[in-house]
This record gives structure tokens, sequence and C-alpha cells, in this order.
């Protein structure tokens, strides 16, 4: 039994039970499928988060966050005095979170990709944007960049999803996704 | 010469154990175990209600209707149910597996029982450290206190004292080992179980290690004698202790899946080696799994991430699935030797599922392998994790492994540690009776409710998803919130068992009539009817598992789609890189 020693000393030459070994193959193969599938998806996929970040103090992030927001603003978005951002098609964009909020609310035409800087000026946080649920981890310190390609339009919420104290659930964002402009 | 210099040796360093005689078994006891196992159970038992407590508080918070907690106390709560259930419930008793897997099974003394309290109170000492910084409401940091937030000194003080006991604790099984085999209390070969208590002691080294390298500086830095943590460097060791303790659960609650099936039903291993090597695999490459944690960090290679988060190609996955097989097939070739070979599932029909350590063994392995299993590879794909990160889905993922799993198990083996440790009859047996299922449904609907609130985008840890306070509202979905009810709901069953569990277990040590050894109620193998030909050896006496192959090919078939399906989702969101 299990709780005894073997019943037989060269345990290790025991054969195998047929269904063990068949199992066994069977779920190795299985993983290296798996496996492969991750490294297939940075070929064919769309969607690879990029691996490019720097360290950044946040500081130097907030002015660079600041000076795009001021260069770029169009209107603010309702009462809340945040401006909203709209930065030309293929344009550096930037987001920081701090607590609680993420800053600027960002306007991006469908179809096309921007460079989209993240960076917390304090604690951790969670960029989670909703409804198409992508989840990025957000650390001070670290400047990550991704291109995004917005591609249908409409309004997105950003929750935020790693706890940064008290006001942790007040911390939300938006980005809108709008048409394309005729030129 | 040797001789005089072993008696010596032995005089000096060998304690006169004292040993009482197992009437079931016939294994000695060493009463210096015994005390140390009842003594780390019952902590084990008091964490978790307290753990448990908080965890019902909240899931009733995060039930939209009933939303129980202010803010300030729904995060402290959360902070300290982390800490009770995931750390202190789950330790204290593995501690008290391990002493049972080595002093009871290898027919030995333990090692120095002295250090054994030693350790024992070191732990008790830290873990009531780390609750009383919680409770005093500085340190509401949650379990993984990333910096650059920061808990009160003697938080992470009380989780190294905790860390440090535990490693002593661990090392008198290392040392326990090596006596029993020098004193040949045992033949040939660790038992199988052992074999898996020694895994998860392997691997605890490498966890409390990883915990002391990057809790001692933060706590340096709490009290202002190291001037940053790196919030990055932080998670990467973190997680080297945070996710690979969970593996001491794996391998600990594997090796009682073993050991309940072993005393239930008279199961052996189909094949001793298959088995050790499954074990071995975990040894191998568990400890790669920091990286589940890390998929969506800045700063960290694709290469590095989809190595790491496989644990090399699914080498520890493939080590679980092989247990999946082993298990259930050497307890459906234990029952076809007691009689019930009738169909695919006679035998699992007629197994003792009125006995509530076969119940919970059962369903504990169920449910580790379809819901806490498949969903922790699915979420530890290296892309698939955009769609999950510090979603619910998370936390989902987890109590299908250590609730549904891990906690289960320990439950099970609760119900034979108690007559046979205890030498206490479970009190209140229909109670205990229905405890797993009851327990086992709500941790399966607490898995899956949390699971599908993530999927939604629900984020984990936080008061109020009506986003009420915010000033960009956003409204998650009606099915989002119908989801957190159900999740409540379920919630509550799971207390309920809980509840139960504790009661049982509280009413037996403490009131429970003493085992009569010679009208014992309880009988091991409890499917008796195997006798002599149990003691035959695995491999050749064993006939077919029409009904095993059949279990673990609908595992297998719900794997692939489940993981694929996910892949599609994801293929339908905004394109990055």
């Amino acid at each position: 039994m299990a709780v005894t020693p073997p019943a037989q000393r060269n345990w290790w030459k025991e054969p195998i039970e047929r269904v063990e070994l068949i199992w066994t193959v069977l779920a190795f193969l299985w993983g290296i499928a798996m496996f492969a599938t991750m490294i297939l998806w940075h070929v064919v996929g769309k969607q690879n988060l990029a691996n490019e970040a720097y360290r950044i103090s946040p500081d130097v992030f907030m002015t660079r966050t600041e000076a795009f927001a001021k260069k770029y603003k169009v209107r603010e978005e309702g009462k809340t005095g945040v401006p909203v951002v709209r930065p030309p098609a293929g344009a550096d964009v930037y987001m920081l979170g701090r607590l609680w909020e993420w800053w600027p609310v960002l306007e991006l035409e469908k179809g096309q990709s921007y460079r989209l800087h993240l960076s917390s000026v304090d604690w951790q946080h969670g960029f989670s944007l909703q409804p198409i649920n992508v989840n990025i981890q957000v650390h001070p310190g670290y400047e990550h960049i991704l291109t995004i390609t917005p591609d249908q339009s409409g309004q997105y919420g950003i929750v935020c999803n790693e706890f940064c104290g008290i006001g942790h659930h007040q911390m939300t964002g938006k980005i809108h996704v709008v048409e394309r402009k005729p030129q | 010469m040797t001789t005089v210099d072993v008696a010596a040796g032995q005089a000096v360093a060998g304690r006169q154990a004292q040993f009482r005689s197992c009437p079931f078994t016939g294994l000695r006891v060493d009463l210096a175990a015994q005390k140390l196992i009842i003594a780390n159970a019952v902590a084990a038992v008091i964490f978790l209600a307290v753990g448990g407590l908080f965890g019902l508080l909240v899931a009733l918070t995060r039930w939209p209707a009933v939303h129980l907690l202010p803010a300030e106390l729904f995060y402290l709560v959360l902070t300290g149910h982390g800490a009770n259930v995931l750390l202190f419930w789950i330790i204290f008793f593995e501690i008290a597996v391990l002493y049972f897997a080595s002093a009871v099974l290898l027919n030995s003394r333990l090692a120095t029982p002295k250090l054994g309290w030693l350790a024992f109170i070191l732990m008790v000492v830290g873990a009531v450290m780390a609750n009383v910084a919680v409770l005093q409401g500085d340190s509401t940091v949650m379990f993984t206190s990333y910096p650059p937030m920061k808990a009160a000194p003697h938080f992470y003080l009380g989780l190294i004292l905790f860390a440090v006991g535990a490693l002593v604790g661990v090392g008198i099984f290392f040392a326990t080992l090596v006596i029993a085999k020098e004193e040949r209390t045992y033949e040939g070969s660790i038992p199988l179980v052992t074999f898996g208590a020694l895994t998860a002691a392997i691997i605890a080294v490498y966890t409390i290690a990883s915990g002391a390298i990057i809790l001692i500086p933060t706590f340096l830095w709490s009290v202002g004698l190291i001037g940053t943590i790196d919030p990055l460097m932080y998670k990467v060791v973190w997680w080297g202790m945070g996710h690979a303790s969970q593996q001491i659960n794996v391998s600990a609650h594997v090796a009682l899946w073993y050991a309940i099936a072993a005393l239930t039903v008279g199961a052996q291993p189909l094949s001793e080696k298959v088995s050790r090597t499954a074990f071995f695999l975990y040894i191998l490459f568990l400890q790669l799994a920091s990286a589940h944690h890390l998929l969506v960090e800045p700063g960290i290679s694709s290469e590095w991430k989809i190595f790491n988060t496989s644990y090399a190609m699914y080498l520890a996955v493939l080590g679980s699935m092989i247990h999946g097989l082993t298990v259930p097939g050497s307890i459906e070739a234990a029952q076809r030797r007691n009689g019930f070979t009738k169909g695919a599932f006679e035998w699992l029909r007629k197994a003792p599922w009125g006995n509530p350590a076969f119940a919970g063994m059962f369903l504990s392995l169920v449910m580790f392998g379809f819901i806490g299993g498949i969903s922790g590879v699915v979420l530890g794909t290296e892309q698939i994790n955009l769609l999950m990160h510090n979603t619910l889905y998370v936390p989902g993922h987890f109590h299908g492994t250590v609730v549904a799993g891990t906690t289960l198990a320990f439950m099970a083996a609760t119900y034979l540690v108690l007559p046979l440790i205890f030498q206490r009859e479970v009190a209140f047996p229909r109670l205990a009776k229905i405890q797993p299922y009851l327990f086992g449904i709500g941790a399966a609907g607490i898995s899956l409710f949390m699971m599908g609130a993530g999927t939604l985008g629900i984020p984990r840890r936080h008061w109020d998803m009506t986003l009420a306070d915010a000033s960009m509202p956003y409204e998650f979905s009606a099915a989002a919130f119908l989801m957190m009810g159900l999740n409540g709901v379920f919630a509550v069953l799971a207390a309920l068992g809980g509840i139960i569990y504790i009661v049982v277990v509280v009413a037996s040590a403490l009131g429970g009539k003493k085992v009569d050894a010679s009208r014992p109620a309880w009988q091991f193998p409890v499917t008796s009817a195997a006798g002599a030909n149990v003691a035959k050896y695995g491999s050749h006496g064993t006939v077919k598992l029409p009904g095993t192959i059949i279990l673990v090919g609908v595992f297998f078939v719900a794997f692939m789609l489940y993981y694929y399906v996910n892949w599609k989702y994801l293929s339908a969101v905004w394109p990055l890189r």
C-alpha cells in the first residue's frame, strides 16, 4: 500500500502498467502542444504583449504625460476636469496610474495603431480595459510601451485591478474610440 | 570499534522514546510525535476557523445585494483571510502531515521533539503577530504585500518567524528520515506517501528560502534601514515563495490522496515507479511557477515567461496528470479486487461514499483536476493571461486548487487522523458524512462563479463593482452581478461545511468517545473484503481499468476544449504587440 514500503525492494525494475505508459506519453505530448501554441502565437497571433520596457523615474514619466496631454488636449471629460487627449494616429500616447485615477482620458481612432506608454507614479496598479478585458500590470519606475490597435469604436472603461489602498475601487479611467475622420 | 561508536552515539543523541502500538495498523506510534501532530493539527483548525470567517465576510461583501462590510474593513479582512487560510491553516496542517509521514509511517521515533515544540511556538507567535498587525489596521496590504505599499514591521516579522518555525519543522522531518533509516525501523524504500511528503518538504525549503530572501529586506525597509524595494524584483522573488508554497500543498495533498485511498479501500499504487517519478517531476520543475504572476509585467521577456510559466514544457503539469490517472486507477484496481467488477463504474458507485475521508478525497481529486488544474494551465498561458490577470478569475482558479483541492483533502484526512492519532471516534458521524459534500459543492461554486465573473472583467480585491464612487463610472454587465450573487450563495454553503468540520473536530477532540481498540467503529482499509488479495503487489495483480480510462478521457477532452476556446476569446480582443 501507499502507506507502507514498496512490497518489492527493487520496485524500480517493476514493469509499468500499459495504461500508465500511454497516458504519460499523451500528457507529455499535450504539454509540448501547449508549449508550442504559445510560441506559435508570437508568429501568427495578433495579441502578444510587448517586451519593450524601460526604467524611468515617476517624476519624468509624469512630466512627459503632462506635456503630452497639454499638447493634444481637445476638451475635458464631462465635469471631471480630466483632459481628453486626441493624439494623431501612430503617435506615442501616455497614460499614468496614480492614487486613484487613470490619467488622462484618451480619444483614439478606430483601426489606427498607437504606442501606448504605461507607468505608475506611486504604487502598483492594474490597467484593466473593459469590456474587452485586457489586463496589464503597471509598476512605478517601469515604463511599459505597447502598440495597441483599437478595432471597434465606442467607450472603453479602465478600472484598477491591483489593490492600491482605500480608494482602489474609485480608480477608473476612459478611452474613447472614434471612427476615423474622413481625410 | 564502530559498534561502540554507534552505541555511544545513540546513548547521547537518541532519546528514550515512548511508543504505543496502533490497534489498527500495528505501527508503533511515538507519543512525542503524536503530541506534536495533535498540537499542529489543532492550531491549523483554529486558524482555519479564523480565516474561514474572514473569507465568509469577504464573500458577503462582494455579494452586491448584501455588501456587508465598509471598504476599509473589507480590505483589512481580505488581508487576514489570505494569511490565515493560505499560510497558517495549510502549513500547520502540513507540519502535522510531515511528522505523521515520517515518524508514524516509518515506525520511528521523531527527531528532537523539543525542537519540534520550539518550531510550533515560533509558528504560533508569528501567526498571532501577523494577525495582530492586520487587525490593528496598519497592514492592509493584502497577502501579497507588494511594495511600495508598506505594512507595519511586525506584519513582516510575524511572517518571518512563522517561516523560520516551519523550516525547523521541515528539518525535523528530514532528521527523522535519517534516524528511521539508521535505526532500520522499516524495510527497503520509504512508503509512497512519505515520498510525497519528502517532495513537499524539499519544495518547502526552496519556498521558505525565497520567502526569507525577500521578506527580510522588506522588513528592514519597513523599519527604515533600506531605502527602496524594487517592485518587480520583489514580485519575482516573493512568488518564488507564494506560488511554490502552493506546490507544497499539491505534493502534500496528493500524498494524502494516496494515503486515504490506501486506508479506505486498500488501494496500492499501480506502479511505484510511475507515481514516484511524478512526484520527482514536481521537485524538478514546480519552482518555476513564480512566472505565473509575471505574465503581463513590464520588463520581462517573452522567452523567460514561456519557459517558466510552462514549467519547462509543462513537465510539472505532466506530474499532476500522471497522479490524475494513478490515484483513481489505484482505487479502481483495489475496488475491483474487492469484488466490484461490474461494468465500467461499479467500483466507483459502490465506493465508500458515506465515509467522509473517502468522499472528501475523491471530490478533492476530481475538483482539483477539473477546476483548479485546467484553469491554472489556461490562466498561466503567456498570452491568455492578458484576459485574466488580476481579475476574479485568479482567486477562482486558486480556490479550485487550494480550497476544493488542498483544504478538502486535509479535511478528509482529518477523519482518519481523529481515530488513528487522537484516538477518538468521530463525533456527530451523520454531520461528518455530509460535510465533504457541503464544503466541496460550496468550494466548487465559489471557484466557478469567481472564474465566470473574472472572464466578465470583475477585478479581484475590489470593494465595489458598481464603481459608484468613481468619477468616471463604468458599468459591468448584469451577468457579472449575477455571478457575484451566486458566489455569495456558494460561499455560505462552503462556510456551513467549514463550520460543521470545525464542530466535528472540536467535539471529537475534546469530548469524543475514546476509540475502543477491541471494537473499533472504523476499520482499515474500510472496504475490508480485500483482505489477503490486497497484499499482492500492484502491477501484476491489477486488472484493466476501463472506468479510470473513461474519466481521464473526459478530463483530457475538457482540458483541450477549454484551452483552445480561450485562445479564440483572445483572438477577438484589440490587436496589441
